[in-house]
C-alpha cells in the first residue's frame, strides 16, 4: 500500500534537513492540545444537536389544557374538554393530570406537603397529538364555546427559546471546532516559519546546489504533517477517554446529561487527526513556499 | 566586449550584455558585456570589493542585474522561474570561498548533495573516484566541521563537479590554503577544463594566475572602475 504523499517516507529529503528542533516538537503537543479540545467541542455540538432535535420534536407533539373555572363548573368543564379533545381530529390522546401528579409537578416548587385539594388551581389536560398533528386555531374556538375557562397552550412560547438555545450552542460547537482548526493552523504557520529561518543556512546550500523548492519545502512538510497528525491521534485519544468517563446520561438527569457520542458519533472524532494533517499539510506547505522565496 | 574561446553554441554559457548591478549604494558594476564560450578558462581578478563575487553570484542567477541582460544557456535570468533557475545551477558548479555545506552530513553526503536533490544516485565506486581525485578518500565519513580549509576547498571542488556541469565557477577558491594546496586546487581546475568544462576563477592572487597560463590558455578578467576588461600580458 502506497502511504499519501505528506506520510511517505522521502529518507533523502528527510536527511538534508537537521533534525528537528524544538518548533517541530511543540508542533506535535499543540496538535494534542487542540486535538483534546476539538474533541470536547465536537462531543457538546453533537449532544446539543441532539437535545435541540429531541427538545423540538418531543415538545412539538404535547400540549396542556388549564382549566381555570369555579370549583361548582369544574368537573363539568373538565369533561367537555376531554369530549372536544376526544372529537378532535389529530389528537392520539388526551388525559386530565390527577391531584397526585399536580402535586408532584409543583413539589420542586412548594415542596411535597404542598396541600394542593385546599388550593384553587387549574386544572391540567395533557393532550398527546398524532404525526399529522392538529388544528391550533379549530380546537382554541371549539374549546372557547365548549368550556370558557379552558386554556389551549400548544408550548410554543417556550419551545422556541429552548430550541433555539439548543441550535445556537451546537453553533458555538462548530465555531469553536472551526477556532481550533485556525489556531492549529496559525500556530503550525508560525512553528514552520521558525523552523524554516533557523534552518536558512541549509536552504541556501540546498538552492545553490539546484534543488527545487518544492524538494525542500517537502522535507519540512512532511515533518510538520507527521508530528501533527501523530500529536492530534495523541489528544483525541485522550479527549475520547475523557468523553467516555463522563457520567451516563441516565444517571446524571439534568442538564448536561448526554454530553457525549453514542452509536456512529464515536467515529467522528476521529476524523480530527485526518483533519489536523490535512491542515498542518496546508499551512507548512503554505509557509514553506512563501519563506523559500522570502530567504532565497 | 570580451569574448572567451570560439562559441561553439550561438550565445555561449553565460552571456552579460550591457550588465549593471546597483547594490543600493552606488554602482558596483556598470556596462558589463561578455561571453563565456564553452570549454574556456578566465580569471576574474580586481581589488577586495570591486564586485568579483557580485559578478559570479550574477552568473549563477543569485542576484539579478539592476539593468542589461545576463542569459543563462542562451535563457535570459529575468525569464526564469524559480524552477528553471534550479535547473540551471545543476548545470553550474559553485565553489564558494566560505564552502558552505550541511554540517549534519558526511562529507560523502555532502559530495552527492546535487545528485540527491536532483533524484539521481550514481554508482558508489563514481564517488569514491571522485573523492581519490580530490585526496579526500579517507574522509568520506567525516562531518564538514572537522575537516580543514583545505579539505573544505577540495570538498567543495567535488561538490561541483559532481553532476557533471558545464560550468565551474570559483570564488576565491585558494583564499583559506597555503601555496602547494593552491597549487593543488588549480592543478584541478585546469584538469576540469581539458575535459571541456567552462571555468571561470574569481581571484585576487596573480601568481596563481601566472602558474596557471603555464598549464592552460587561460584569459584573464580584470574588474576596474566598475568594469570588466580584458586585462593585458602584464600579469
Amino acid at each position: 500500500m502506497k502511504l499519501p504523499a505528506p506520510f511517505a517516507p522521502d529518507l533523502q529529503a528527510d536527511r538534508v534537513v537537521p533534525p528537528s528542533g524544538a518548533a517541530a516538537r511543540l508542533t506535535g503537543l499543540v496538535a494534542a492540545a487542540m486535538a483534546f479540545l476539538a474533541v470536547f467541542a465536537l462531543a457538546l455540538s453533537l449532544a446539543a444537536g441532539r437535545l435541540a432535535d429531541r427538545w423540538s420534536e418531543a415538545l412539538a407533539r404535547t400540549a396542556t389544557v388549564r382549566i381555570s373555572a369555579p370549583d361548582d363548573q369544574m368537573a363539568l368543564q373538565t369533561a367537555a374538554v376531554l369530549a372536544v379533545l376526544a372529537t378532535t381530529p389529530g389528537i392520539a390522546e388526551a388525559r386530565a393530570l390527577s391531584v397526585e401528579e399536580q402535586r408532584v409537578l409543583l413539589a420542586p416548587w412548594f415542596g411535597p406537603d404542598l396541600p394542593v385539594e385546599a388550593l384553587p388551581l387549574p386544572q391540567l389536560i395533557e393532550v398527546t397529538e398524532t404525526g399529522s398533528g392538529y388544528d391550533g386555531e379549530g380546537l382554541r374556538l371549539r374549546l372557547a364555546a365548549e368550556a370558557p375557562g379552558a386554556v389551549l397552550d400548544d408550548h410554543t412560547r417556550w419551545r422556541k427559546p429552548l430550541v433555539q438555545a439548543a441550535a445556537r450552542l451546537r453553533s458555538l460547537g462548530w465555531v469553536s471546532l472551526s477556532l481550533i482548526g485556525v489556531v492549529v493552523a496559525a500556530m503550525i504557520t508560525l512553528a514552520a516559519n521558525a523552523a524554516l529561518a533557523a534552518n536558512a543556512q541549509v536552504i541556501r546550500v540546498l538552492r545553490l546546489v539546484g534543488a527545487r523548492d518544492s524538494y525542500i519545502a517537502r522535507a519540512f512538510v512532511r515533518r510538520f504533517t507527521v508530528r501533527a497528525f501523530w500529536g492530534a491521534v495523541t489528544g483525541t485519544l485522550a479527549g475520547m477517554i475523557g468523553v467516555a468517563l463522563l457520567p451516563r446520561a441516565d444517571a446524571a438527569g439534568g442538564f448536561l446529561t448526554g454530553l457525549g457520542f453514542q452509536g456512529l458519533g464515536w467515529f467522528v472524532p476521529l476524523l480530527l487527526p485526518l483533519l489536523a494533517g490535512a491542515v498542518a499539510f496546508i499551512a507548512t506547505r503554505t509557509a514553506a513556499l512563501a519563506k523559500l522565496r522570502e530567504l532565497t | 566586449m570580451v569574448r572567451g574561446k570560439a562559441q561553439k553554441g550561438s550565445g555561449g554559457m553565460i552571456a552579460f550584455d550591457s550588465v549593471a548591478y546597483n547594490y543600493g549604494g552606488g554602482e558596483l558594476l556598470s556596462e558589463v558585456s561578455l561571453r563565456l564560450a564553452p570549454g574556456s578558462f578566465h580569471f576574474l581578478t580586481g581589488p577586495s570589493g570591486s564586485g568579483k563575487s557580485t559578478f559570479l553570484k550574477l552568473c549563477y542567477a543569485e542576484l539579478l542585474p539592476t539593468s542589461g541582460r545576463v542569459t543563462l544557456f542562451d535563457r535570459e535570468v529575468r525569464g526564469l522561474s524559480r524552477d528553471d533557475v534550479a535547473l540551471a545551477r545543476r548545470r553550474i558548479g559553485v565553489v564558494h570561498q566560505d564552502c558552505q555545506f550541511l554540517d549534519h552530513l558526511p562529507l560523502a553526503a555532502n559530495v552527492t548533495l546535487p545528485l540527491t536533490v536532483a533524484g539521481r544516485m550514481g554508482p558508489a565506486q563514481d564517488l569514491t573516484d571522485l573523492l581519490g581525485w580530490v585526496g579526500l578518500g579517507p574522509l568520506a565519513g567525516a562531518l564538514p566541521p572537522s575537516l580543514s580549509g583545505g579539505e573544505r576547498q577540495r570538498a567543495a571542488l567535488a561538490r561541483a563537479v559532481i553532476m557533471g556541469p558545464d560550468v565551474i565557477l570559483a570564488d576565491e577558491p585558494t583564499g583559506n590554503v597555503d601555496w602547494e594546496m593552491s597549487l593543488r586546487l588549480l592543478t584541478l581546475l585546469v584538469e576540469l577544463n581539458r575535459m571541456g568544462k567552462t571555468i571561470l576563477v574569481a581571484t585576487h592572487d596573480l601568481n596563481l594566475i601566472r602558474q596557471a597560463k603555464a598549464q592552460v590558455a587561460a584569459r584573464v578578467l580584470r574588474i576596474s572602475k566598475r568594469r570588466v576588461q580584458l586585462a593585458g600580458a602584464d600579469l
